[in-house]
């Protein structure tokens, strides 16, 4: 904390030369992101269970299909730390499995959805008058459209649309508008600011001035909906495979094993909570990473009051 | 003024309260200490003041130096997590630590305080007339019927027409003039024994605020109060006050009779306040004298005294031992004084005796890293310049913004004339000021020049190429010529962007990249008077008066020919903006640029202007040279304006000739028929006959010559000298 205080707490003259070398804005960034405790311990948290997911099933001994060799309903032991289903699966090798599918619906969906949904309402936002009432009603149809119904509509009668791809695709369709709606209402308010008017003056172009002023400064709110759209999409995954129009058997997801165990909670707890712990695991480490960047990205922040 | 009853022994008994009836406020020792993550940050240090039954006492001050946090402390409006200490009394009764409910018998009964902002100091959803009352059944017994009479009674005194009406109207109603005067009935209702104003003028327009101070003279007069009248502004003091005290880091510096502390400073940064004004009643060829460096951070005081880093004066001791508050014995010695003697002239400085009479300027021209440029005296060429080409030139510019209705259809249901039919020239190298009080259009008009926004009708001509038929593509390769520096130098600086990335992004804009890009931008900083060092910094780290530069920095990286500043020294503080106004008439000398200044203070643009244009309701009024316009202006428009400007001189500001108007601004949707200044005009109000005003009704005056020497609209133009 206390290095980075030394130069604000300098009473500063215009003459007087401060600080020796020249720091880059990655490099601040990154420093401030490094010194926010709860955001780096849920990035390495997240970071093991992503490397497990992902590589786990190259070292473990069953993957998430039924096998022969393994007896059905066992509590976890030696040969099946997380124990077996009823069928004949390798709990963990399902939840490997699982939450590989999990993470990838849910980082497609929110890198998806953040990215239309930011650039249409910066869009919306930026241009206002008749362009922006336009915009938003297309907002608006998506929004009051029942999100769950219409995703298992589409991904149930689309051939291929229980591939993780597919599933990731459809939900990314259907959750930018309310990205789109936060973004453009931080553009309102931005547009007016005298530095928007500065780059105007400069001969800035609009597209200039959304990428390069108006989405950096609406990145706090865009952060948090990111994040948000993360744990979300992992809610309507697991909905969707529960209403068997998500990812479906053999390949599994996180939700879908959830589903799958909702009778089983009291009687067979291995199969319930292991993936239903995780779940929670997962979407919190992604809030707080989210937290994290929001502040380090914002100059702000850390770097003194005034 | 207050008299001098004391006897030599009482000044000895410093420890002992001044036990006088007549002292209404004695502060004593105020601390304010507010507890943050990079350690105690202390606002008040030490602050002991008294005030007596009827006296106004100022208290001047940049911002952060603690005079708004004082008077809070005294009202107990601090957040819980302030701690204050030292002692606070009204008549003799204890108000710091009060719990709430204690205070609140106190507050707005014996002492009241006046905000700056009155549209957030009344509340939107009661009408006037009930937040009145409302003050008044807080600390009396009486009947809303009495309450209500009480209220219709206060708006009288403070000058509102129809009051009747007015008590059933709601804030949003009234303009910024009538609720401050409002907020005044309010603060008088229980005729407390001290007002406290805090900044109570700073949001209005000049000619506005004449007319609330007038308010707040006759609610003294009608009450008794004392005033304590918190300011930044050394005009609003110097008319105002019997007595002022100058606050810097959180202390006061100095305190006595408000003549001896403008006459006779005895603490370098009074002085060198007084010598940044650029001031409407001297020389206006003279050299701004600022002061150099910045007010000091509060978290990291420097040893000694607080501005012993600034002060041309310091010598070892300065930046050692804290000076005390004493007063100047006539053989030179420091000694101290009793709180309670509002005669004595005292100060915070080592050396005061050695200020002696020096003026502003042998003090301050001498040293300063931000004067490197003013070394050498630039040339002292008396300005020669305004004979050159007009290389903008606007001809009958019109713009209305469409008024539309709520809902859905947003049907067009009226028109704001901003801007109706302005012609002028802006020629090279020159600086022809646009003057005017907010809502005026002036600074609709920049941006019409610019093609922020396009306008309704009219033309706009930059050397010859006319720009009002331009598409936005084709705009673009032109800006590099017309560059905007802005009001605000919060909001026009990404704070997302380092200050290397804001001053390139319009070389970005405009191709131009690589290691070209990167010296430029620290040529720029160097021109501007910043260490180039600080490029990676973002804006958020820098002064009001640094970020500013930075705004011009960015405006000259494209080399441009023309250059619009919008208000470009109003948010800064005084000795800050001395700084910044030379260093434009540097860089105008030497980059031959022009310059359209737009602002509402006279004083600045006295100093910096060549020709002046003055705007009122979208149209312009009166223009000539800087000389003709102050030395025998003749719109009665532009006579009200320079006499509302106080003179930072207590003796000339309080014996001076003044042209008052009545009113505010009409709204520019519906402004009036014929002559528009004509609602507020103390000439078509006191001296025409019936005759003569019907022309001022029915026909609108042309802007021309009528052998004042000078252009300006009105049928009845004579000039009048008021400097």
């Amino acid at each position: 904390m206390s290095e980075n205080k030394a130069p604000i707490a300098h009473p500063r003259t215009d003459a007087e030369s401060v600080g020796g070398a020249e720091r880059t804005q990655l490099q601040m960034i990154t420093r401030r992101f490094l010194r926010h405790r709860p955001a780096m311990i849920s990035l390495v948290l997240l970071a093991v269970i992503t490397l497990v997911a992902f590589l786990g099933p190259y070292v473990w001994t069953w993957d998430h299909l039924v096998h022969r060799e393994i007896p059905p309903s066992v509590p976890p032991h030696a040969d099946h730390p997380f124990g077996t289903t009823t069928a004949g699966h390798d709990v963990l090798g399902q939840l490997m499995r699982g939450t590989q599918q999990t993470l990838k619906v849910a980082f497609t969906v929110s890198v998806l959805g953040t990215v239309i949904g930011s650039l249409w309402g910066a869009t919306a936002g930026y241009y206002g008058g008749r362009v922006d009432a336009l915009m938003m009603r297309v907002v608006d149809v998506f929004m009051i459209v029942p999100l769950l119904v219409m995703v298992a509509a589409i991904a149930g009668s689309v051939r291929g649309g229980t591939t993780w791809y597919a599933v990731a695709l459809i939900i990314a369709m259907f959750s930018w508008a309310q990205i789109a709606r936060v973004v453009r209402g931080v553009v309102l308010s931005l547009r007016e600011q005298e530095f928007v008017e500065a780059a105007r003056a400069a001969g800035a172009s609009p597209g200039w001035i959304i990428v390069r002023h108006l989405l950096p400064n609406a990145a706090g709110p865009i952060i948090v909906a990111a994040t948000l759209l993360v744990a979300v999409a992992i809610l309507l995954e697991a909905g969707m495979s529960f209403l068997n129009f998500g990812i479906q058997l053999p390949d599994i997801s996180l939700g879908q094993m959830i589903g799958e165990a909702r009778t089983a909670a009291s009687t067979r707890p291995w199969l319930f909570y292991p993936p239903g712990v995780l779940l929670v695991i997962i979407c919190l480490t992604i809030n707080f990473i989210g937290d994290g960047l929001r502040d380090a990205l914002d100059p702000r922040q850390t770097m003194g009051r005034r | 003024m207050s008299t001098t009853d004391h006897t030599s022994d009482e000044k000895d008994e410093r420890a002992v309260t001044v036990a006088h009836d007549d002292v209404v406020l004695e502060v004593r020792d105020l601390s304010v200490t507010f507890p943050s993550e990079d350690g105690p940050l202390h606002a008040v240090r030490d602050v002991s003041y008294v005030v007596r039954r009827g006296e106004a006492l100022g208290i001047v001050g940049e911002s952060g130096s603690g005079k708004s946090v004082t008077s809070m402390a005294i009202m107990g409006l601090l957040p819980p997590n302030a701690k204050v200490s030292g002692s606070a009394s009204v008549l003799g009764e204890e108000i710091v630590g009060l719990t709430d409910a204690q205070i609140s018998k106190v507050r707005g009964n014996r002492i009241a305080m006046i905000f700056q902002d009155p549209l957030t100091s009344l509340n939107p959803v009661y009408t006037v007339g009930y937040q009145i009352a409302e003050a008044v059944l807080a600390h009396r017994k009486v009947t809303k019927q009495a309450a209500m009479d009480r209220a219709l009674e206060l708006l009288e005194i403070v000058g509102i027409p129809s009051p009747q009406q007015r008590l059933k109207q709601y804030p949003h109603e009234l303009s910024g003039g009538m609720r401050q005067r409002v907020v005044i009935a309010i603060a008088m209702a229980n005729e407390p024994d001290v007002i406290i104003a805090d900044e109570p003028t700073t949001a209005l327009d000049v000619t506005v605020q004449a007319q609330v101070l007038e308010a707040l003279d006759r609610a003294r007069q009608e009450t008794g109060a004392a005033l304590v009248l918190i300011t930044h502004d050394l005009g609003v003091v110097a008319g105002q006050v019997e007595r002022v005290g100058v606050m810097y880091g959180g202390r006061m510096v100095e305190m006595g009779p408000v003549e001896e502390v403008f006459y006779r400073p005895r603490m370098p940064y009074a002085l060198g306040l007084l010598g940044s004004l650029p001031r409407m009643d001297e020389d206006r060829s003279d050299r701004l004298t600022p002061i150099m460096g910045t007010p000091p951070a509060l978290l990291a005081m420097p040893k000694g005294c607080a501005f012993s880093p600034r002060c041309p004066m310091a010598k070892e001791i300065c930046h050692q031992e804290e000076p005390l508050l004493l007063a100047t014995d006539e053989h030179g010695g420091r000694v101290p004084v009793p709180v309670g003697d509002t005669t004595a002239h005292t100060a915070a400085c080592h050396f005061s005796d050695e200020l002696g009479e020096s003026a502003p300027d042998d003090l301050f021209r001498t040293s300063g890293p931000q004067e490197t440029e003013g070394d050498e005296p630039p040339a002292a060429a008396p300005k020669e310049r305004g004979g050159g080409e007009a290389i903008v030139s606007v001809t009958n510019l019109v713009k209305n913004f469409p008024i539309h209705s709520k809902g859905l259809l947003r049907r067009r249901i009226g028109e704001v004339q901003a801007v109706s039919g302005i012609s002028l020239d802006l020629r090279e190298r020159e600086t022809l000021a646009l003057v005017g009080e907010s809502g005026c259009g002036k600074s609709t008009t920049a941006r019409l020049i610019l093609q922020l926004i396009k306008q309704s009708s009219g033309e706009v001509h930059y050397m010859g190429k006319p720009l009002h038929t331009l598409s936005a593509r084709q705009m673009r390769p032109l800006r590099r010529d017309l560059q905007l520096v802005f009001q605000d130098p919060f909001a026009s600086l990404d704070p997302r962007m380092t200050v290397a990335d804001i001053i390139a992004e319009p070389m970005r804009i405009h191709g131009q990249r690589g290691t070209d890009a990167r010296k430029r931008v620290k040529d720029l900083l160097s021109l501007v008077g910043l260490n180039a060092e600080h490029s990676s910094r973002y804006p958020h780290e820098f002064s009001g008066g640094q970020r500013q530069r930075i705004g011009v920095a960015r405006a000259l990286a494209l080399n441009p020919k023309v250059l619009i500043l919008d208000e470009p020294v109003s948010a800064l503080d005084v000795s800050i903006q001395a700084g910044v106004i030379n260093l434009l008439e540097d860089l105008q000398e030497e980059l031959g640029l022009s310059y359209l200044f737009v602002s509402h203070d006279l004083s600045v643009v006295r100093h910096i202007a060549d020709r002046v244009a003055v705007m009122y309701l979208g149209k312009i009024v009166e223009t000539g040279t800087t000389e003709q316009m102050f030395r025998s202006p003749a719109h009665p428009y532009t006579q009200a304006l320079i006499s509302a400007i106080p003179f930072p001189d207590p003796v000339k500001e309080r014996t001076r000739e003044r042209i008052i108007v009545t009113g505010d601004v009409p709204s520019p949707s519906d402004p009036p028929s014929g002559c528009r200044f004509r609602t507020r005009c103390p000439k078509f109000a006191g001296q025409l006959s019936e005759a003569e005003r019907v022309r001022c009704v029915e026909e609108p005056p042309e802007l021309m010559d009528r052998g004042t020497g000078h252009p300006d609209a009105c049928h009845y133009s004579q000039v009048v000298e008021l400097i």
